[in-house]
């Protein structure tokens, strides 16, 4: 069986965003609201 | 046999107001998106970072309906991690951050232009030798060498205030500074820092 030579297989990781990432996006998505007035959208935040 | 939902079924749930679908979503590319930008960026803290702008994009876009069904939802979330980590590159170029880690410390090639206290002490020490062998020279070499090193006069001025032509004080400077080597060497006397 062939060697691999490989300098990096360190840098060969699987990475995923921490659960709290995922939830705070989530909270964002539900506190954005998009308010079109007269063809203009807006943005609103509501915490 | 568990039927997976498409990405663009998902979507339109989502925009339509079910917040479970953008769940669904960002759980099923996690891995991918992430793997992607920490393999460009090598940092946890930035990846998140990263992941966490483009999804804001994402939500923004989608909330607005400026979306379009035209491409494919995990090539167009890609293309705006790629785009933010390039934005990320630029601003690290502009305003360059070194970290220390336990190979490289930062701190071991930068410094203060200030001596440290042991320094200052050496170099204290041989300002005062150094006047001490001064003293040792004759009158007319002592005074140019004091106007050039110590007062930063040119040998102009010297020749002005000394009444003697510019070569005879530079002959008297360079006579100094021998006298001075001279001294140095028959006593031993080592000044360094």
């Amino acid at each position: 069986m062939e060697n691999i030579y490989t300098k990096h297989t360190k840098d060969c990781k699987l990475v995923k965003a921490q659960p709290r990432t995922v939830e705070f996006l989530l909270n964002y998505s539900k506190s954005l609201k998009i308010t079109e007035v007269k063809g203009i959208k807006f943005e609103s935040n509501l915490n | 046999m568990e039927v997976q939902i498409e990405d663009s079924v998902l979507i339109r749930s989502y925009v339509n107001g079910d917040e479970r679908a953008l769940e669904t979503l960002i759980n099923r590319h996690n891995q991918r998106i992430s793997s992607f930008i920490y393999s460009k960026i090598n940092d946890r803290g930035i990846t998140e970072d990263i992941f966490q702008d483009t999804f804001i994009k994402v939500i923004r876009t989608l909330k607005r309906g400026t979306y379009s069904e035209e491409g494919k939802f995990f090539p167009w979330v890609m293309r705006i991690a790629h785009n933010l980590i390039i934005d990320h590159f630029r601003k690290s170029s502009r305003m360059p951050m070194y970290d220390g880690s336990d190979s490289f410390n930062v701190f071991s090639v930068m410094g203060d232009e200030k001596l440290n206290a042991e320094n200052q002490l050496i170099k204290n020490q041989i300002d005062s030798d150094l006047s001490i062998l001064i003293e040792e020279l004759p009158e007319d070499q002592k005074e140019v060498l004091l106007m050039r090193i110590y007062k930063d006069m040119s040998f102009k001025e010297i020749s002005e205030n000394t009444g003697v032509s510019i070569n005879t004080a530079l002959g008297r400077m360079r006579y100094a500074l021998i006298n001075l080597r001279k001294i140095i060497n028959e006593n031993n006397i080592v000044l360094t820092n």
